[in-house]
Order: C-alpha cells, then sequence, then structure tokens
C-alpha cells in the first residue's frame, strides 16, 4: 500500500468531516439532530472533530418522545456537559398537548411515527435551514438512494423521484425560503465501518450497547425492554433475558437482540457473524415493505 | 499503521454498474453482496416473499436493489442506490446505476466518484451500443480502471473464441476512448465462475477472478499527489480564552502533498506566506494529502475566506473566466443558450453565461454533432463559459476535484448540469 492512501475508516472520517463543514459553509442556521444513538454519537464526534480547535458552529437538537431509556439520557446530558457544546431538547409531549399529533392507541402504540411532527414543527419555529442526520444507506432500502444533501420541500416532504443529482464532492444546498435540507454526513458508512470506528477512536457509548439482563416480552419475535409505556397481551409475559441494543430509539420499538458480547471487541465479531439486519429488529420497520419509504417522505429522519 | 486488527486497515473501493436486468447486473451485484455475506435473513425473507407474491419462480435479487416502492411496482431501476460489502482486504461502495439511455445522468453521477467501473456485456450479443456508451461515460468521467465482465459465459459453451471476439471488439472500440486500465473477465454470474471462485469450466483463462481484481487492484496512485491544490472551505476562529487568536483554514487536499513550512501562495490574492501547521483533532500532521479533510495554519496574517485556494508558487492551476467544459444536461428543461446559471467549481461559487455550444455528442457513435446544438436531458456536450470571477482550475483529466463543476438553475435551485473542464 502508498503510503499516500487513506485507511477506509479515515477515508470515511476525511468525507463525513468534509460534508459537516460543508453544512456550515452552506447554510445559515443548521442543527444537528441527536438521539442519543451511537451514529448520532459518532456524528457529534465527527462534528467535533471538522471544527476544532473551535466550538461546533451549531446546535444539537433531540426529539424526545418522553419513552426513552434512561441510560440514553443520561449519557445524553454526560456528553453535552463534558464537551460544552449546545442541545437543545424538543418534546413529543408538547405536541402532543397543543393537539398537533395524536398518541396512538393500542397493545403496540408508539410515539416514534409523532416524532416527525415534533421535528417538522421545532424546525420551523427555530427557522432552521438543515437538518442533520446520522441515518446510514446501508440500512434501510429506501435509504439507498438518499443523497447526502437531501433537499425537502415547505411541508418537509421527500420526493424520492425528484432529487436533485449528486456528482464528486460538490454539493448544491441552495433553496427557497421555507424549505430545507436533511444532511447525512455518515451516508457511506455500514454498522461495521461504526463499531470500528467506536473501537479505533475509543468513543464513549451507553451502556445499553453492551450485553446485561433485562425484563423483556417477545412480541412477533421482537423483544421490547419492560418499561410503563408498553401494555402487555394476556398471552405475553415479561421475562428476563440477557441482551444487548443494536440500534436505540423509543423503548416501545426498540428491539433488543439476545447478546453475550460485552466489549466492543466482541460487538464487532457479532456484527461480522450476524445474519439479520440491524433494523430487522425495529417494529416500525416491520409495519409493511414500503414503511421507511413512507415515513421519510411525510418528513421522517 | 501498524493496528493490531486487519480491519483497520483496510481500503476503500468506490465502483459503479451500469446496465441492465438483462446483462445479469442485479445478479451479479446479487451474488457478490450475497458471497461476501453482505445480504442478511431478513432482506433474504422479505425477497423471497415478495418473489412468490409477483409469482416469480426462485428468488428475484433484482428486488434487492430496487428500493423504492414505485421502482418495485414498475420493475425498473430509476435513480442510483448505494450497496456496501467489505472482504477482509476491502470495504466496497457499489454506485449501481440503470443502464438505459434515458439514465445517462444516472451513470454520469454513479462514475463521478468511482475508482473502478463495472462494464457488463451478454457473451451471446458481443458489445452492444448499450456496451460502447457505458465505456464512453467510464471514459468521460475518467475512472481510473475498467473490469469487463463477459457475463452468461454458461450460455455460450464457456468458449474461449467468445471471449477473444468479445474482448477483440471491446479493445478496438475503446481505442478511440482515453481508458487507462482495462480488463476483461469471462464470468457466469448466475453459477458464480470467475466472480469469486475461479471457474472450473473455463481453464483457458488465466486472469485473475473479479473479486480477486477488485480486492487487489492498485488504487494508491487514483489521487492526484502533484500538483498542490488546497480549496478553503471554512475559517476556523474558535476566538475563545484557550484560542483567542486561532486563524484556521479547514478543506479537504484535492491535490498534491502539503507539509509545515512548505511555501504557499493565495488564489486569488497572490499572497504568499509558509504553512505554520497542519491541525486536525488528533493533534498536527506532518504531511496531509487528497483527500484528507485538514485545517492549516499560515504564518502571516492574510485575509482568506472560502473559495480561495492555496498552492504553490511553481505550479499555480490556470486561472480563467473563460472555461471550456465537456457538459452533460440532467434537467428536463434543455440548456438556454446564452443563458445564466450558478456554477460550483471546488469551494467557490460564481454566475457564469453558456456562451457556445461547440458540438454535441452522439454517444453511441462518438460522432460530433454541430449541427444540432440543443442540449436537452441526457445529452452531451462541448461548450464554453464565461464566469463572472475566475476559476481556479486543473483540467479534468489531470485532476478530477479541480476539473469538475456543476451547473444551477437560479429559478428552481436544481443541479442541472455535470461538466468535465477541458
Amino acid at each position: 500500500m502508498s503510503s499516500y492512501n487513506l485507511t477506509h475508516l479515515k477515508d470515511l472520517e476525511s468525507e463525513a468531516i468534509f460534508i459537516l463543514r460543508e453544512v456550515a459553509a452552506q447554510f445559515e442556521k443548521p442543527v444537528m439532530l441527536f438521539s442519543g444513538g451511537k451514529d448520532s454519537i459518532i456524528m457529534f464526534h465527527l462534528a467535533r472533530k471538522a471544527f476544532h480547535p473551535g466550538k461546533i458552529p451549531f446546535p444539537l437538537m433531540h426529539i424526545d418522545t418522553g419513552h426513552n431509556f434512561t441510560e440514553t439520557i443520561e449519557f445524553r446530558d454526560g456528553l453535552i456537559k463534558e464537551t460544552g457544546e449546545t442541545l437543545i431538547v424538543k418534546y413529543v409531549q408538547d405536541s402532543i398537548d397543543k393537539g398537533t399529533a395524536v398518541e396512538e392507541t393500542g397493545v403496540n402504540a408508539s410515539r416514534n411515527g409523532l416524532q416527525t411532527v415534533t421535528l417538522l414543527e421545532s424546525l420551523e419555529e427555530g427557522k432552521y435551514d438543515c437538518a442533520m442526520g446520522g441515518a446510514r444507506r446501508d440500512e434501510e432500502k429506501a435509504r439507498a438512494k438518499e443523497r447526502f444533501f437531501s433537499h425537502r420541500d415547505e411541508f418537509g416532504q421527500w420526493d424520492p423521484k425528484n432529487q436533485r443529482p449528486e456528482l464528486w464532492n460538490i454539493f448544491n444546498g441552495r433553496k427557497k425560503i421555507g424549505e430545507h435540507f436533511r444532511i447525512f454526513p455518515i451516508s457511506n458508512w455500514t454498522e461495521m465501518d461504526v463499531w470500528q470506528y467506536i473501537l479505533y477512536e475509543k468513543i464513549e457509548l451507553p451502556s445499553l450497547y453492551f450485553s446485561h439482563k433485562r425484563e423483556v416480552v417477545n412480541r412477533n419475535g421482537v423483544l421490547l425492554g419492560k418499561c410503563n409505556y408498553i401494555q402487555i397481551k394476556d398471552s405475553e409475559q415479561w421475562e428476563e433475558r440477557t441482551i444487548r441494543c443494536r440500534t436505540i430509539g423509543d423503548m416501545t420499538c426498540t428491539g433488543l437482540s439476545e447478546s453475550d458480547a460485552g466489549t466492543i471487541e466482541e460487538i464487532i465479531e457479532e456484527v461480522a457473524s450476524t445474519r439479520v439486519t440491524e433494523r430487522g429488529g425495529r417494529a416500525d420497520d416491520k409495519r409493511s415493505e414500503a414503511a421507511m419509504e413512507d415515513r421519510k417522505k411525510e418528513g421522517y429522519f | 499503521m501498524s493496528e493490531p486488527k486487519g480491519y483497520l486497515d483496510m481500503e476503500l473501493l468506490r465502483f459503479t454498474t451500469a446496465g441492465s436486468v438483462d446483462d445479469g447486473k442485479s445478479t451479479l451485484i446479487g451474488r457478490l453482496l450475497y458471497d461476501s455475506k453482505a445480504i442478511f435473513e431478513d432482506q433474504m425473507e422479505l425477497l423471497e416473499e415478495t418473489s412468490k407474491q409477483r409469482g416469480e419462480e426462485g428468488v428475484n435479487l433484482a428486488l434487492l436493489t430496487d428500493g423504492l416502492r414505485s421502482e418495485r411496482e414498475q420493475g425498473i431501476t430509476i435513480d442510483v442506490a448505494y450497496r456496501y460489502f467489505a472482504t477482509p482486504k476491502r470495504k466496497f461502495i457499489i454506485a449501481d446505476t440503470p443502464g438505459h439511455i434515458q439514465y445517462t445522468r444516472n451513470m454520469v453521477t454513479g462514475a463521478s466518484t468511482a475508482n473502478l467501473a463495472l462494464l457488463l456485456v451478454d457473451a451471446r450479443h458481443g458489445v452492444i451500443e448499450q456496451t460502447k456508451r457505458h465505456a464512453f461515460i467510464a471514459s468521460l468521467l475518467q475512472i481510473p480502471h475498467i473490469a469487463v465482465c463477459i457475463n452468461k459465459m454458461d450460455l455460450v459453451d464457456h468458449s474461449e473464441e467468445a471471449y477473444n471476439k468479445i474482448k477483440a471488439n471491446f479493445e478496438n472500440f475503446s481505442s478511440k476512448l482515453e481508458i487507462k486500465d482495462v480488463h476483461f473477465i469471462p464470468i457466469s454470474a448466475l453459477n458464480g465462475d470467475n466472480v469469486v471462485d475461479r471457474s472450473a469450466k473455463m481453464n483457458w483463462y488465466e486472469g485473475s477472478t473479479l473479486m480477486h481484481l477488485l480486492e487487489n487492484i492498485h488504487i494508491g496512485s487514483d489521487h492526484n499527489h502533484v500538483d498542490c491544490r488546497f480549496p478553503v472551505q471554512y475559517v476556523i476562529r474558535p476566538q475563545s480564552a484557550e484560542h483567542p487568536d486561532y486563524r484556521g483554514y479547514a478543506g479537504r487536499v484535492e491535490g498534491g502533498v502539503f507539509k509545515p513550512g512548505d511555501d504557499v501562495t493565495v488564489l486569488p490574492s497572490g499572497f504568499k506566506s509558509k504553512i505554520k501547521s497542519i491541525d486536525t483533532f488528533d493533534g498536527g500532521v506532518e504531511e496531509a494529502f487528497s483527500p484528507m479533510s485538514v485545517c492549516m495554519t499560515l504564518e502571516d496574517d492574510i485575509d482568506i475566506s472560502r473559495g480561495d485556494m492555496l498552492v504553490r508558487e511553481n505550479n499555480k492551476p490556470t486561472i480563467e473566466q473563460d472555461v471550456d467544459v465537456m457538459i452533460c444536461w440532467m434537467n428536463d428543461k434543455s440548456m438556454i443558450p446564452r443563458g445564466k446559471y450558478t456554477i460550483r467549481h471546488t469551494s467557490q461559487t460564481a454566475r457564469c453565461i453558456i456562451k457556445e455550444v461547440k458540438y454535441k455528442m452522439d454517444i453511441n457513435t462518438l460522432h460530433r454533432n454541430e449541427d444540432d446544438l440543443e442540449i436537452g436531458l441526457n445529452d452531451i456536450g462541448r461548450i464554453t463559459i464565461r464566469t463572472t470571477k475566475p476559476l481556479f482550475f486543473d483540467s479534468y483529466r489531470r485532476n478530477r476535484n479541480t476539473g469538475s463543476i456543476i451547473l444551477i438553475n437560479e429559478a428552481t435551485n436544481e443541479t442541472v448540469a455535470a461538466g468535465m473542464i477541458i
């Protein structure tokens, strides 16, 4: 290998940093969406790298369903305290109280879809013209066609058939007033890249990602963690399992995986040998084959 | 690097595939993904289910690459889809593009970031118009490497003659193009011959399998490490107690190698200075080369902003307002002669006017048409533009990063064209 060659992780890192700086240069009021999951933690880490030794020139924003794992919130607050960066928290509960979002009912009720309402309201209220997200193209097939710079109309909608072509590394963030962009700096990263980077960079993560014992319910093959927001049916019961999270989202739809992986090295081995996609455990994607495409069109992350 | 784990020392290869379903492109991609274990059980189950619903026999691997519902309904691919897989040696990003003539814009998009183009030829049909079109676009976009996979060898009795004939045909055609490094591989994507494993049915073939080629082709020289180019992307000024006077120029090296202590000239001002430090979050670096994202500080306090470029005094790019460009038009609305567009080039933004259309290219025959000069969707042509301020550029052939531009429609804000500076 020539000495003037980057490793794949350094190549991906450089690409993401380039995108983040492009955002800061092209937009007036960008915001970075932060969920407390590994992808947003990585994105935050990359943003710190991109603007070092300065501070990140935009705030983070968490759309809080109120149904989070406590570990996520503790980790989030600790990270913000340690780095001194700015975090804005917006609550789905506020949209529900206002009447713009309506709580789902029934046993599978989740606030995951309602996040879109709160997100769009918050972007409009804060006059943000760009929201960065940690979505990756390998996660789901509707995402495989997503651009780095994804244009949204004044309703926050995505028109997959009418996307702007994206060439070389020249990004076009021009828009009309009221429109905004969703930008995905880690589009080209795979789940494996994320874990390898976490190891390489020694990035701290919420303990949820590592194997632990937890009471869960098995619903249609998806393991959900015990919390007040999940009602169980008569036929179901809570049982203790050794699990970890492969993705972290709202507690009502984050499927947990049975796992003994307690270190990042062990997780990498697990990811290498696993035969189910990361989102395979997400109850929100299971609703229909085109579930993600539909949610994205409406303005989901 | 001396990391204990191999995967921290892997390279990244970006390649593009062009072709239609009939070429077996989806089957080939499906096989690469499947054999490298990038297809998961739940994806496979979904594929089986969908194939069954559509009344198809077996599993249709094409469904795996058709991401959007409208595409699945129509059975066509309408956009560039990105796929990922890795082997112990390399990580791969595939820009998978549909091959029909109306999708030239997608092929150009996929090709713009690729190190390698994978062209599929049906062994029964040989080099057809579509093959020529794909080869032309690969050469136009200066993709450093081309792998021509002669597929469906099982349908021509794995014949060496059939392979040699197609190879000769392709070479005859491509001699008119600028293709630097081309490899021919006889394969059967369906049976897996010469894809990952060597075929026992084609012992006459002594070259490498497709996977071996993808894993080993030398990509270290694909970037320009000769001409120093550093477009300033963003200025970092913390103005904090810790860094009261820090002024760093953030950007990505688009050519050459920069070192602390190097003399640099700033464009367009022409001011000269010396690199004081090349900073990253992880500390200073001794060298920065393409495509590293870094932050440079200079010895002198000069006014530098986004769009400026740091270069070497004795190796400057062309500094011009009149620029000759090969353009690929990407919008439904045709190019307006004498029309005004916004142009983006490295970190620069300017306005430009279309001064002249020299010719339109017939991408099937390579004929230069000087009579019909209307440049519409998917057309490729040579034009001259004049910009409102000088651009600092190299020919695309010399440097893909400093030789590429896009045009933006100022009313709709859409990206309407991709251009390669001649």
